[in-house]
């Protein structure tokens, strides 16, 4: 092929399209979905969607394991509630839709300010740190309840001022467009960073840090200056999240738990491709709010999703998504649906079997009270009796035996795939 | 600070630092040898008392003592071989995000076996009561256990490390993985090893120190930052280290906890009263033992700015 200096560089028609269809879904989401529920699960997809993307910024694309995210989220939160309730009290000149803003700086400050200490180290150690700082931040939640509000948290009240065109940000729904314009600003701001030099480099100290030490680059001030990029955004998310909320408090905002959640969705979303954590998050409110609901034990199942992500398909849902667009895209796709079939069907067996398990072992620990009895999907089951138990371990055993045939068909059939796209690739290489 | 109260407060934290060492001891010689943070290694101990708990009512305490560290030992190796070793080819990082969802894991089974509250896992008869009384304050016997058995398992870990065939393949292993293994030896299995010996150090901490202190969900999480902070503070992957590191750190807890000064008592011992309305007011009026549960981390950061290697590490990364 030949090299030319002069390239034409068309519009990214593909690209622009993409773009259009967030930003149309951001806006029609609340006319599709009008239930005050559904408003505020959108609300929280908004400003998680800005939080898991700024967390990837270090997972992914630099490779660094936090614990401690919602240091700065949390720190984030508490500034804006600060900031918003002395605008109320009229010492502030800040309108509200730029509290984000003052957010988003304190999550910069506090990440310069610990970032230094935490990206001193990379992989391993960087995550102990992360870790032990984070834990000391949740600690200094408790021990300053002048300006964490102890146990009751910081309340404000968002609608102060005057309303610019009748916008009061009383209303869930404009807050909800708030949210999404931050959402789609932050969104686009994160996808440039990931084409800027740093952002280039930041990838590469991820993969061999110390090739980018021989051409001349400081690693460590390449993570720091990630770190800190990556603290701003999550402090944008975190006064989002107490302005939709109105509420923030220290035991919730800054603690490991949370901290634990981004990690866990973003990953489950997919750390390795841009778009996986804006699935992670809509993960994340889809099982913090209804899954929850649905069931006692969700933890349990999340634990068991997540450890299945890591072990076969550590790319996330984003990969799985993106490998099957590949097969879809050489026209591979149709001759494995059947196999696909086959292993929902299964697996469905063995994940109905199990779940009725963990419903009973939950209803005995907890609802004992309640009786041997309990609704699961429309049957009814005898916690207590034998039958039960034996039913469900049998469908359990049935389906994983049953999975474990279909997965070694498929995975044959998988392999063939791959094979003779790789080989498809090299012909048209080769021409 | 009277005598007694200095002798009975460095007893305990003497204890205490030793019940983490044990805890640090297997987190430590898992990572110098497979580079594996165990972010579970505080679930094992939590396993091993509530295996202890469980088994101390039909079998006693003292079967179970040797019974329960062995249960978790051969969990902790059937996780390394179905799937800590599946994901060693992706890196570090899945590793350690594998042992994390396993921490998560075994919270939700615990809680679901045992309950959420307390478990009344009591101390045997011949442990309870005190020891020896100084200055009429009694130290009891269950702490003491504590530093014997840990003792015992340093001294043990040492021997069986530098004194016998299979410490050497492990040490040997721990340097140059690819040439013990051209040399003919299993290293998968030495891992397997390694990592199941490790959590079962874990689960004997969890057998003595779930009945001395106390047997919740939340004993994981309440002492799992803390050996982190113990590991990174004594120098990544080393046992001396961590053995300082443990010690200084349940030292440092302990009198933290007892002290009632605070700046402000400080400042009004050296002529300048502060009150309610002095600036700075909500730090001064912090008393050591409130600002207890943050200096761990606080010497976490120090080290790291003063010396990142740790007290006794050789790696820089």
């Amino acid at each position: 092929m030949a090299a030319t200096h002069y390239r034409f560089k068309p519009w990214n028609v593909g690209r622009f399209i993409v773009w259009t269809l967030f930003a149309l879904l951001l806006i029609a989401a609340p006319q599709l979905f009008a239930s005050s529920l559904a408003l505020t699960m959108l609300s929280q997809m908004g400003y998680l969607i800005i939080i898991c993307l700024s967390y990837n910024m270090l997972l992914g694309q630099g490779g660094m394991l936090s614990f401690g995210h919602a240091v700065y989220t949390g720190l984030g939160s508490f500034i804006a509630i600060h900031a918003i309730n002395l605008a109320g009290a009229g010492q502030l000149p800040i309108p509200l839709p730029f509290m984000p803003l003052v957010g988003g700086l304190a999550g910069l400050f506090f990440a310069v300010l610990l970032g230094y200490v935490t990206t001193k180290k990379s992989g391993t150690t960087f995550a102990m740190i992360t870790l032990g700082i984070g834990e000391l931040i949740a600690a200094m939640a408790l021990m300053f309840p002048e300006f964490f509000g102890g146990e009751g948290g910081v309340t404000t009240n968002r609608v102060y001022g005057q309303a610019l065109w009748g916008i009061s940000f009383g209303p869930a729904i404009e807050v909800y467009y708030l949210i999404a314009v931050y959402c789609f600003a932050c969104t686009a701001a994160m996808f440039a960073f990931t084409g800027t030099p740093l952002g280039r480099i930041l990838n590469a100290v991820r993969d061999n840090p110390e090739r980018v030490e021989f051409i001349g680059y400081d690693t460590q001030r390449v993570r720091y200056l990630a770190f800190c990029i990556a603290g701003f955004f999550a402090g944008v998310g975190g006064a989002l999240a107490a302005i939709n909320f109105e509420i923030v408090t220290g035991a919730d905002s800054v603690s490991m738990v949370r901290s634990g959640g981004y990690l866990l969705f973003t990953f489950l979303g997919g750390a390795t491709f841009f778009f996986g954590p804006i699935i992670g998050a809509v993960l994340l409110v889809l099982a913090s709010v209804l899954l929850s609901e649905l069931t006692k034990a969700w933890l349990l199942y999340l634990g068991l999703v997540f450890l299945f992500m890591v072990m076969y398909a550590p790319g996330g849902v984003a990969s799985l998504i993106m490998m099957n667009l590949r097969l879809a895209k050489y026209g591979k796709l149709g001759r494995l649906w059947p196999s696909y079939l086959a292993l929902a069907g299964t697996g469905l067996t063995a994940l109905l079997g199990a779940a009725a398990m963990v419903e009973m072992g939950y209803h005995l620990q907890l609802n004992a009270a309640l009786g041997p009895e309990l609704p699961f999907l429309g049957a009814s089951l005898n916690a207590r009796g034998l039958t039960s138990w034996f039913g469900a371990g049998f469908a359990l055993v049935t389906g994983v035996g049953l999975f474990e045939l279909c997965r070694r068909q498929f995975l044959q059939q998988w392999g063939e795939s791959q094979e003779e796209i790789e080989r498809e690739l090299k012909r048209t290489e080769a021409m | 600070m009277n005598p007694e109260f200095f002798v009975i407060s460095l007893l305990n934290g003497v204890s205490y630092g030793l019940l983490l060492f044990m805890l640090s001891s297997g987190l430590t010689l898992i990572f110098s040898m497979m580079g594996v943070l165990n972010f579970a290694h505080t679930s094992f101990y939590m396993l091993g008392a509530y295996f202890a708990y469980a088994l101390s009512g039909t079998i006693g305490f003292w079967p179970a003592l040797i019974v329960a560290p062995l249960a978790v030992g051969l969990l902790g190796a059937a996780f390394e071989r179905y799937c800590l070793r599946r994901v060693h080819k992706f890196g570090h990082v899945p590793e350690l995000l594998v042992t994390f969802g396993l921490s998560y894991l075994v919270l939700e089974l615990v809680q679901l076996v045992w309950g959420r509250s307390t478990v009344p896992y009591g101390l045997p008869p011949l442990l309870q009561g005190p020891l020896f009384t100084l200055y009429g304050t009694q130290f009891p016997r269950s702490r003491s256990f504590i530093m014997l058995v840990a003792l015992l398992m340093l001294l043990a870990v040492w021997l069986l490390l530098t004194r016998t065939r299979i410490g050497l393949v492990i040490q040997a292993a721990l340097k140059h993985p690819q040439m013990v293994e051209a040399l003919g030896h299993n290293v998968p299995r030495v891992f397997m090893l390694v990592f199941g010996g490790g959590c079962a150090l874990a689960g004997l901490a969890g057998v003595i120190g779930g009945n001395t202190y106390i047997t919740e969900p939340a004993m994981a999480a309440s002492v799992g930052s803390i050996i982190f902070v113990v590991v990174v503070v004594g120098g990544m992957g080393s046992l001396a280290g961590a053995f300082l590191a443990s010690l200084l750190i349940g030292i440092l807890q302990t009198f933290a906890v007892a002290l009632d000064y605070s700046l402000a008592g400080l400042l009004a011992h050296f002529g300048m009263p502060v009150g309610e309305g002095s600036p700075g007011w909500p730090v001064l009026k912090l008393t050591v033992s409130q600002v207890a549960p943050i200096l761990p981390y606080l010497l976490l950061v120090l080290i790291l700015i003063l010396r990142p290697k740790g007290l006794l590490g050789t790696r820089e990364d």
